[in-house]
């Protein structure tokens, strides 16, 4: 070997570190090291937001779960309980089902006010009522004071696939173009901007949402979308990439066509961070045959979460695996996934 | 946003590139001394779009980077012991150690906490008075102000639980160190901006002399960047060895006065080990006898720790200009910004990690092939 080699690195494969759950390549070496040699399944390989199943002549299942310990509980535009059922049912749809029945685990912390729980419960039923789906079973366990921090949430949630629907990470064609639903970004800083520790405000405001209402008026439009995922821990780059990876096909982004507001801009720049990695939670990605993304556009653009709806690149055959971007003054470089750790406790 | 989205302006941008490609008659080798240059410069492909005749090399002005093996181990110790609150920013948490890094520390229990301002340190301190609050004082000149601010507000306050572990390095040390080097090739530099608007850059110009090497005070964004660039080449081009300033919207000459009142208070001037580098005479500050009592390494007695860097890291010939990151048989393989190897790969303002972060691996590999 030619050259110098540096000192060896910490890995950190002998302990969980908070990079591990943030969304990123750290949680997807996990997942790979330690979740999937145990419960390999077709389901569960192909590495969507959820999964599809055939139980019987039926039809198809889309089933997904979703863990919650954001942190502060309440934040502008949005809540625990409002996410917690956003997140899973937007999973559920990002494979081109109907959400119809959720669960939700509730892990509370002794010495919760019993007031708290009763805004997130209150909360839920309204997303839920919005999403147009059911909370239909739950278990509540009570952990002693410092055990946990307020209240944790998990949901689990079903949904029917439409007949005929192949939507997956791995669907992608060379030509297609990339779909972003708006501006990326608000919810990550918004839940930062609460935790009051950055001595800034903000009038800015989580995007949280329930997308499947979205996602049915895109599929009455067109049968030519071919992947739907939501840019949450990550961001928008490490949804990229992973749809990059599963596809084996490269994506081009344009940087000047990707929505982000000035109040993200101006965060990101004081804190050093990259819009493109930050948590949304109301937002989606389509990747969609190009004859028909003038049709998808305008049918988003007549939806409450689809207004803002723009096209930020396309799929191509060169780079395979990586997502290249456009700059603003004309060169391009690559967009990598998120490495480890960049926002605490977001969702 | 106002004065940022009009330094990003593309055709501005290309115009001064032109304009570069016009001045340029022979090749040039310069030196963006800041870390943060480096990054804004991979982040939009400026180099991408420069003439071929210049090339930018990556200084050392990676606060992170620099900081020595011996001092991250001392803040793991300080970090492990269950009466403190280890505060730090960000980047440093993954810095490993000798052994460890500060996430592990976390991991087991250590409370360590990312804080975005020294004065949230401070803050902390003041509501756990049964805690010892330390925060971690790395940096150049930029964060000296914030962090001796710092220390006056709990002398102050009255905290006797506060206490910061310095880690303070020096620009003019570090370019003299540089340019005294036999194996230098830097013909100009662009000065770091945020430096220069808290000490101005009156400290420059007998070093532009003395080597012979002209330098232009450069801010952050794309038109920042190549305007620095711009002037950078024209004063080589006219063999004229000056200090001149392209960032004059945030920069004086004499700088940021009551902020280096404050510095030369808390702050003297002492011998720093830069990691990679090794030790440079007066780089850096320390704090001065007078404020023992928020020193850390006194407080916490880790003043005995030492520990040797690895010599097989080529991350002190990246700091120095002398080699680019896709020279070390590591990078892009064993060596990641999620498994960094050395320092410069760790920061988000590392030369490696710039590199790799924004694609140069496959540039690397084709080069190669």
């Amino acid at each position: 070997m030619e050259g110098a080699v540096c000192a060896p690195p910490l890995s950190h494969t002998d302990q969980i570190v908070m990079g591990h759950g943030a969304g990123g390549r750290m949680g997807h070496q996990l997942i790979q090291k330690a979740f999937l040699p145990a419960f390999q399944n077709p389901a569960l390989s192909a590495g969507d937001d959820a999964a599809r199943v055939n139980p019987g002549s039926n039809g198809q299942l889309s089933i997904s779960t979703d863990a919650h310990v954001v942190w502060p509980l309440f934040f502008p535009g949005g809540d625990i309980g409002r996410l917690a059922v956003c997140g899973t049912v937007n999973d559920v749809a990002m494979l081109g089902a109907r959400p119809l029945y959720l669960t939700a685990g509730f892990i509370l912390e002794e010495g919760l006010p019993m007031e708290t729980l009763q805004r997130v419960v209150v909360s839920m039923q309204s997303a839920a009522m919005e999403a147009g789906v059911q909370i239909v079973a739950g278990d509540t366990k009570v952990v002693q004071k410092g055990k946990a921090d307020g209240l944790y949430i998990t949901t689990a949630g079903v949904g029917l696939v439409r007949s005929g629907l192949t939507i997956g990470g791995a669907q992608a064609r060379e030509g297609d173009v990339i779909i972003l639903s708006g501006s990326i970004g608000d919810h990550g800083i918004a839940v930062l901007a609460a935790r009051g520790e950055l001595g800034f405000q903000s009038s800015l405001k989580s995007d949280v949402a329930p997308l499947n209402h979205l996602v049915a008026r895109m599929l009455d439009t067109s049968r030519n979308i071919h992947v739907l995922r939501d840019p949450t821990r990550g961001g928008l780059a490490t949804t990229l990439n992973e749809i990059a990876v599963q596809s084996n096909l490269g994506i081009v982004l344009n940087e000047e066509a990707i929505p982000v507001h000035p109040e993200v801009n101006a965060a990101c720049e004081m804190l050093g961070f990259d819009p493109l990695y930050i948590a949304n939670e109301g937002k989606l990605v389509a990747v969609v045959a190009r004859e028909d993304a003038g049709r998808i556009l305008e049918a988003m653009h007549g939806t409450r979460y689809g207004e803002e709806a723009v096209i930020v690149g396309e799929v191509t055959s060169e780079t395979r695996g990586r997502v290249l971007l456009k700059t603003a003054i004309g060169s391009t470089r690559v967009v990598d996934m998120l490495a480890g750790e960049m926002l605490p406790r977001i969702c | 946003m106002k004065y940022v989205t009009e330094y990003r302006d593309a055709a501005l941008v290309k115009g001064v590139i032109e304009e570069i490609r016009r001045t340029v008659t022979r090749t040039w080798t310069i030196m963006e001394i800041c870390g943060g240059q480096t990054h804004a410069i991979v982040r939009h492909g400026i180099d991408q779009l420069l003439p071929k005749e210049i090339e930018l090399v990556h200084g050392p002005g990676c606060p992170v980077c620099v900081t020595p093996l011996e001092l991250i181990d001392k803040a793991l110790a300080i970090a492990a012991r269950p009466e403190v609150i280890f505060c730090s920013y960000g980047d440093m948490l993954r810095v490993p150690g000798s052994a460890r890094d500060l996430f592990s520390i976390k991991a087991q229990g250590g409370d360590v906490r990312v804080v975005y301002s020294p004065l949230d340190a401070v803050n902390l301190a003041q509501a756990n008075p049964d805690k010892q609050v330390v925060f971690f004082a790395i940096g150049f000149e930029t964060t000296a102000p914030p962090n001796v601010m710092s220390v006056l507000q709990a002398q102050r306050l009255g905290l006797k639980n506060y206490s910061i572990l310095v880690s303070h390095v020096c620009v003019p040390p570090a370019i003299q160190a540089i340019l005294s080097s036999p194996a230098n090739r830097v013909q100009g530099f662009l000065l770091a901006g945020h430096v220069c608007a808290v000490m101005g850059y009156w400290e420059y110009p007998s070093l532009s002399e003395k080597f012979r090497v002209p330098m232009a005070v450069t801010g952050f964004e794309p038109l920042d960047i190549v305007q620095g660039i711009l002037t950078t080449v024209r004063l080589l081009e006219d063999g004229r060895v000056e200090v001149a300033n392209a960032y004059p919207r945030a920069v004086t000459l004499e700088g940021n006065r009551p902020a280096q009142a404050a510095i030369s208070k808390v702050f003297m001037a002492c011998d720093r080990k830069w990691r990679g580098i090794g030790t440079i005479p007066m780089s850096g500050w320390c704090l001065r006898p007078a404020f023992d009592e928020f020193n850390a390494e006194k407080r916490f007695e880790v003043e005995s720790i030492t520990a040797d860097e690895s010599p097989l890291c080529i991350a002190g010939q990246i700091l120095q200009g002398l080699k680019k990151p896709h020279d070390c048989t590591a990078f892009g393989k064993e060596c990641t910004t999620e498994h960094p190897l050395g320092a410069t790969m760790v920061s988000s303002e590392g030369a490696c990690a710039a590199y790799y972060r924004y694609g140069r691996v496959e540039m690397n590999q084709s080069m190669q092939s």
